[in-house]
């Protein structure tokens, strides 16, 4: 179990996180209290240009030196300090979150096509292999995940997400099945500008784990969540695929579906499935995947999971439960449940 | 008779084949290419009735399973020319590499200089597919190794010596090697067997020395005139006598 | 005669208030055990090879065999084995040979590998209401896709795939080839196959003209003494397989006996009748890497491009970084045979003493491959001791895309692993040549018995799928999170890259 919520507006205009919190609280039943968290677009704006990472330290000697040293051979730090939190009942802080707005020296990468990206990548690698005590859980641009272990409400009001502004969240409330509720392990996933949040469990983690981990990629989590951002990251950014087409490689037909299509439709798609039989997941799921510009939500191929879409307006709502759509948004009624696979993908306009 | 000429300067070996198959499919019969230089696998797997000339170095497998065409080479041919080659000619006007004619079932070849180490190896014959390597200079060691049919001739045309390579016709187990003058006593591989060449045995190869000397515009009568070792092998299972069952 | 006679391996015994003298033992037995002497059948247990032809023959369960009923002393070392060899050799002074694969008792890893299944975090899936996908396309795949953006602003695919077989169940039979089995044996296989949608290999003995209606299932084989090979053979061949080396002997060449080279077995192959049939220890247009690239390269350029090409090579030490090199070489699926590799005949020293297991061989290379980038360069088919669904199940965890069985498809023809096919008797009508011997196999029947089995392996394995929630092979395909190591030491599981039990 665990419940998602996303929201996206198309016109980029900001919600503030209290509306998402109390979406997420009233699928409290789909959690245990053991893990929830939020990611939002467009809470930097005074720092878009520079990758927004976040931290979880230990304490604030060994790790925290050492993280800042392998920034600072990377690229400069342009700013950077706690992350303000308010003390809850049910939240014990383990770890303090921290946040480092960095700005990248290119030049150190250049056979990449995108060497900025390539170099907090290998940061954010480096850090959760290497680095005791620290822990790397976003680092994207103008973007910032808020997670902990708690009840939604409790890890909201430990940010006070009201204080943050976006026009894309996803929020998740976990109720973990094979680790332990940590912080690190709570969702959304985040790598670079891709964020996760995910109902289910990936029967396939292991094929997908080995995959992803041969194109430089380590697993550090303990979880199958943190591969479906890595995977979007290689089939979109690295590789280049459209959303749909990602979403069609990571989910795809049946090969009895795709003998019904048409010819061209059924090379293209016989294609993904040879090429990314590795990336393929099975297993149980509903996710959703943001990026600046977009918000995809997916399902198994046999829709294990419940996914439901809503509609408003700029809106797209994805979330486990209409429930926790209309708790944001009382007068949608354009409310569906799309098919088992098909991506579903909002995008910005503006 | 309709002749093409291919400049095949700098070209791949794949667009090259292509090239050529295209032509025979449209029924050209000479295919003349030009500059030739270290392409592979040229006429590999062609089936057909169509002479290809090529002026420059073709690269290694020339004529590679090759059912039908004759080619002839105006200079050296690198290793396994004529592997595994069904039928057709290749002539070559120089020499050749190691393991020339490696498993060759039909066809002929003549190498008008020397040829490398393995010449002939595993060559075998079927009924009518008897496979020839007609040499016109010397074979390094280990000529007619495992082989299990067809016909070596070998001239050393400017070697009055007696043959000295190890391993000759070691295995062989079917076929016979033909060699101008004599040979070593420990030239000899293991299951081969030499006599001089007899009358009847003579009587077999003139008609290669007369295509050999056509092809390469020489007198056949010192060829013709020479004595000759044949290279035979002892058993048709050499190697019967190596196991006991378990 | 100094050692002189050894204690009977198989000991026969016959009933006699069953037995009604019907004479079927002595017509089924090729080796000689049995002859008619008035009212009573005779009996040379001495020639018994426990082929058990006699027994699934007698109408009245009269013939009871027993192993070894008069043994040596026992000795854990001095074994009846190690002596009787050591008598063999010393009155011969030859090398031992025998027959099917490895029987050194050697701990099966299968047997020390687990399953999973799934309860509760997520739900097993029902194989028989649900769609489960057992098909796998062996081939290059390209690494990733170029699309370009048309005028209508769709994805056009710009990458062409190279061709690939279409399995639809990941379990395919190995190369035997005509010669050493039967041509009845070959059609058999070569129906069951096709009629599953899989594939199997032709051996290195040619393509008998008996198969060519089943060509588009079959895998041609070119190996070093390149017998039965033209073009047109290879023009047949749904795929071509280069075969280096096989598990039962790696590192040595192959020979067929003269006296299996009958008329038929001669014109496939296309060498004289009666002559040896000897394949060499190496291709000798092969002496190193950059020329297993030519040969490949060479076999696609005759083909023009059109068939996948597979290197088949025996599993030995360091068969990781062979197959990499093999991924590099243009070809498209490597093959990997392991020491349990059935045979007609091998040096048994050889069979029993050199390469490693398909487990460890299969781990190693997907692990070796993906390290460097190039998993999707080749398929792996896993090869060698392949027993039951369950071995395929747990070989394609550890990174096989699929397997070739060998000996389990004899079995399903009545092959009892007597291991004497070199002897050319097999009552079987499977590894013989011998008209009467072969006619005893029905392609009807055992066609049908082959198709069965890979039927119910199927079966298994899309239950053992749905059960770890999986419904498509791609997705068991290196999942080595659903193995556990059930005893095994911790440099094994390193080598696995399973957990143990309990972890």
């Amino acid at each position: 179990m665990c419940g998602i919520i996303g929201v996206i507006d198309k016109q980029r205009e900001f919600m503030d996180g209290s509306a998402l919190r109390d979406s997420l609280s009233i699928m409290n039943e789909r959690g245990s209290g053991e893990g929830a968290g939020y990611a939002a677009y467009g809470v930097y704006p005074d720092y878009s240009e520079l990758y927004a990472i976040h931290v979880f330290y230990d304490n604030l000697v060994e790790p925290k030196t050492q993280v800042e040293d392998l920034l600072e051979t990377w690229g400069m730090i342009e700013h950077d300090e706690e992350i303000p939190t308010w003390e809850q009942n049910g939240i014990r802080k383990i770890h303090i979150p921290w946040r480092y707005f960095f700005r990248p020296k290119t030049r150190l990468m250049q056979r990449s096509r995108t060497p900025d990206d390539e170099i907090v990548k290998y940061i954010v690698m480096e850090v959760n292999k290497s680095i005791k005590g620290a822990l790397v859980f976003s680092s994207g641009k103008n973007l910032g995940v808020f997670k902990a272990s708690g009840w939604p409400e409790e890890v909201a009001n430990f940010y006070r997400i009201e204080n943050y502004e976006g026009y894309l969240w996803l929020a998740h409330n976990r109720y973990p099945t094979n680790t332990p509720g940590w912080w690190g392990g709570a969702h959304p996933f985040n790598l670079l500008n891709w964020s996760v949040v995910h109902n289910g469990e990936i029967t396939s983690y292991g094929t997908n784990r080995r995959y992803i981990e041969s194109f430089g990629y380590d697993c550090s989590m303990y979880t199958d969540t943190e591969v479906v951002a890595y995977l979007m990251d290689l089939l979109i950014r690295r590789h280049e695929l459209t959303q749909e087409l990602a979403v069609r490689a990571l989910a795809p037909p049946f090969w009895e579906e795709i003998e019904r299509m048409p010819e061209k439709e059924q090379k293209l798609t016989k294609a993904l499935r040879l090429t990314y039989g590795s990336a393929m997941m099975n297993g149980p799921f509903a996710i959703a995947v943001a990026s600046p510009d977009s918000m995809v939500g997916f399902s198994d191929r046999i829709k294990l999971r419940p996914l439901v879409i809503g509609e408003h307006d700029n809106r797209l709502y994805i979330s486990s439960e209409e429930a926790a759509i209309r708790t944001i948004d009382s007068s949608i009624t354009n409310i569906y449940m799309p098919r088992a696979g098909d991506p579903i993908v909002g995008r910005t306009i503006a | 008779m309709t002749q093409i000429t291919i400049n095949a300067e700098g070209m791949h070996y794949t667009p090259l084949n292509k090239l050529i198959r295209q032509a025979v499919r449209e029924g050209v019969s000479e295919i003349i290419l030009d500059n030739v230089m270290g392409q592979r696998f040229i006429s590999d797997g062609l089936i057909g009735d169509v002479k290809i000339t090529i002026n420059g170095i073709p690269g290694g497998d020339l004529g590679m399973f090759m059912k039908g065409p004759t080619i002839e080479v105006f200079g050296n041919a690198d290793h396994a020319l004529g592997n595994t080659m069904d039928d057709g000619t290749i002539i070559i006007h120089g020499s050749s590499g190691d393991a020339t004619a490696h498993s060759m079932r039909g066809g002929t070849v003549f190498i008008r200089d020397d040829i490398g180490y393995r010449g002939g190896i595993h060559m075998k014959q079927y009924e009518d597919k008897r496979p020839n390597l007609i040499i016109g200079g010397s074979a390094r060691a280990f000529l007619g190794e495992y082989m299990a049919g067809g016909l070596v001739i070998m001239f050393r045309l400017h070697d009055d010596t007696p043959y000295a390579e190890m391993g000759l016709a070691s295995g062989i187990h079917g076929g016979e090697i033909f060699i101008r003058g004599t040979v070593e006593e420990w030239t000899l591989g293991i299951g081969s067997s030499a006599r001089e060449a007899t009358s009847e045995d003579m009587e077999k190869i003139t008609p290669y020395i007369l295509e050999f000397s056509k092809h390469f515009n020489l007198a056949s009568s010192f060829l013709l005139n020479s004595s000759y070792t044949r290279i035979a092998p002892v058993s048709s299972r050499p190697f019967a006598g190596k196991y006991t069952w378990e | 005669m100094i050692i002189g006679s050894r204690p009977t391996k198989f000991q026969v015994a016959i009933d006699n208030d069953q037995c009604m003298l019907c004479e079927r033992c002595i017509e089924n037995c090729s080796y000689g055990v049995f002859r008619r002497d008035n009212e009573k059948i005779l009996i040379n247990s001495r020639n018994c090879v426990a082929c058990h032809r006699c027994i699934s023959q007698c109408p009245r369960d009269a013939i009871i065999i027993k192993e070894r009923p008069c043994d040596y002393r026992s000795h854990p070392v001095w074994t009846a084995q190690v002596k009787e060899n050591i008598f063999k050799q010393a009155e011969s002074g030859k090398i031992l040979l025998g027959g099917m694969g490895n029987a050194a008792p050697y701990p099966i890893i299968f047997d020390q590998l687990v399953l999973d299944a799934c309860q509760i975090t997520n739900p097993s899936i029902d194989p028989l209401r649900e769609p489960m996908e057992l098909r796998t396309y062996i081939g290059k795949k390209p690494k990733k896709l170029e699309f370009v953006k048309n005028a209508t602003g769709d994805m056009d695919l710009v990458t062409e795939i190279a061709p690939n077989l279409k399995v639809e169940t990941p379990i395919m039979i190995g190369h035997m080839s005509y010669g050493a089995i039967s041509l009845n044996a070959q059609l058999s296989l070569a129906r069951a196959v096709s009629e599953v949608g899989t594939f199997m290999g032709t051996g290195e003995g040619g393509l008998h003209k008996a198969l060519h209606p089943y060509q588009n299932n079959m895998i041609v084989q070119i190996a070093s003494g390149r017998f039965g090979v033209d073009v047109n053979y290879l023009e047949r061949g749904a795929a071509i397989e280069i075969k280096i080396g096989q598990g039962a002997k790696p590192g040595i060449g192959g020979h067929l006996p003269g006296e299996k080279v009958c008329t038929d077995v001669s014109c496939t192959r296309m060498i004289p009748e009666g002559s040896d049939a000897i394949s060499p220890a190496p291709h000798h247009d092969i002496y190193s890497i950059e020329d297993l690239k030519q040969l490949v390269l060479s076999l696609k350029e005759a083909t023009e491009w059109n068939k996948p090409v597979f290197v088949k090579v025996a599993a030995v030490h360091n068969v990781a970084a062979i197959a990499a090199g093999i991924a590099r070489s243009g070809a498209d699926a490597v093959v990997i045979d392991g020491f349990r590799g059935g045979t007609g005949a091998a040096p048994t020293i050889f069979r029993d003493h050199v390469g490693i297991p398909i487990e460890t061989a299969v781990a190693a290379v997907d692990a070796k491959l993906r390290k460097q980038g190039i998993r999707n360069e080749v398929s792996i088919i896993a090869s060698g001791g392949i027993r039951q669904s369950a071995d395929v199940a747990k070989v394609i965890c550890l990174g096989a895309d699929a397997v070739y069985i060998g000996t389990a498809a004899l079995v399903a023809m009545g092959c009892r692993v007597c291991g004497t096919c070199y002897r050319g008797l097999c009552t079987w009508g499977i590894a013989t040549q011998r008209p009467d011997l072969v006619a005893r196999l029905n392609p009807d029947e055992a066609s049908q018995n082959v198709k069965n089995l890979i039927d119910a392996w199927t079966l298994e394995l899309a239950e053992f799928m749905g059960a770890a929630g999986i419904n498509s092979i791609e997705s068991l395909r290196g999942n080595r999170d659903r193995l556990r190591g059930y005893m095994l030491d911790q440099s094994m599981l390193d080598v696995l890259d399973v957990k143990t039990i309990g972890a």
